[in-house]
């Protein structure tokens, strides 16, 4: 699906290009493209090496355990089928409580880490595991108690009320994820994963 | 409101200075040991550089090519017919969008925001949508990536579905809160 969907939007985009008579864009789309990639990549490692850096400090003092021990049972649940001692679960605290307070920065650091980690416990190496994807719709679905950016958006749009949007954001994306996390629920004891 | 604001504020500053000191007290080498932490970052970041530039050159070519006002404009009757009100074609784009890349959806919310207003029913709910969900083809491509899965199984459904739940409650929500 995703093969198609990357094919798709290459071709739809280069055959609308042409015949909007500007097929150079095309070009320099996709160099500039291509150069923000290493752009972001480089960023990343950044801020990344800052966090898997704290993460270890964290990890050896034994700070991401204690955090595990307590948020666990509850985050648990929705992994049954993580190992009791995983390290997956420090790691996948950190990335929602990071994605909750809007550090979006530090939240791909820790969500790579608990992929890395997921990874080790997966049977069949280059698919999916169910703890994998109930990870990533929880990720992709998270409340952000402040939606801050969009809220710099308003304020510089000389919004009334910049942070009303708030209470509707919090509904919004929570219906989302408690939608994710039920049909989630439910295809994995259909297929009895 | 302000508590959590201030919440956010203070989190990265605290962390920065009180995992050192613990992991100190308790005997941790805490120099060595970050920059071992910070080791995987590298390694890290060169794995996930070809499934960014990948995705970001498909979504640029599409986005820049003019593919995504055709789409919308075809998307337009099927507003029509739910019975919506005609204004709200304006936000197929962001809808479209909001799944494929954060920092695209980011600059079509901006540019509705500025054109229909921030306190427009339109700014509100481009505002609100913007907020709904994060970026579930990128993260997946990223994410699934970074370790070398390459059968997704359910996780992209899974992910849009939670997308179309965050634009129906947006729409929803945003109407029945100031409307």
């Amino acid at each position: 699906m995703v093969n198609l969907i990357w094919l798709l939007m290459l071709a739809i985009g280069i055959v609308v290009a042409a015949l909007n008579g500007h097929i150079e864009s095309v070009t320099t789309s996709a160099m500039k493209a291509a150069e923000l990639g290493v752009e972001v990549a480089i960023e990343l490692i950044g801020v990344m090496s800052l966090w898997l850096g704290l993460m270890r400090l964290a990890e050896e003092a034994g700070l991401v355990k204690g955090i595990a021990r307590i948020f666990g049972p509850a985050i648990r649940r929705l992994f049954p089928s993580l190992k009791p001692d995983s390290k997956a679960l420090g790691a996948i605290i950190m990335n929602l409580s990071a994605n909750i307070l809007g550090l979006g920065n530090a939240a791909t650091p820790f969500g790579l880490k608990a992929m890395q980690e997921l990874q080790k416990e997966n049977p069949t190496p280059d698919v999916a595991s169910p703890a994998m994807i109930t990870f990533l719709a929880l990720n992709t679905s998270c409340i952000t108690l402040i939606p801050a950016t969009i809220i710099g958006v308003r304020l510089k749009a000389n919004s009334v009320n910049p942070t009303e949007i708030i209470g509707t954001t919090i509904v919004a994306t929570g219906c989302a994820m408690f939608m994710a996390i039920l049909v989630d629920y439910l295809i994995r004891r259909r297929r009895k994963l | 409101m302000n508590i959590i604001a201030e919440i956010s504020r203070w989190a990265i500053p605290l962390l920065l200075l009180l995992v050192p000191i613990v992991a100190y007290l308790r005997g941790v080498p805490v120099y060595e040991s970050f920059v071992e932490g910070a080791e995987e970052g590298f390694k890290t970041g060169v794995r996930i550089l070809p499934f960014l530039i990948g995705m970001l050159v498909a979504i640029r070519v599409f986005v820049d090519s003019g593919a995504l006002n055709i789409l919308s404009h075809w998307l337009r009757p099927l507003i029509n017919m739910l019975g919506l009100d005609p204004d709200f074609a304006a936000i197929i784009p962001l809808a479209i969008m909001r799944p494929l890349s954060g920092s695209g959806a980011l600059g079509v919310a901006t540019q509705l925001i500025n054109e229909y207003g921030p306190d427009s029913y339109i700014g509100r709910l481009a505002s609100t949508l913007q907020g709904s969900t994060d970026t579930t083809f990128f993260v997946l491509t990223v994410y699934f990536g970074s370790v070398g899965i390459k059968k997704y199984r359910y996780a992209l459904k899974l992910g849009l579905l939670a997308d179309i739940i965050g634009l129906i409650v947006s729409v929803w929500i945003v109407t029945k809160v100031f409307y």
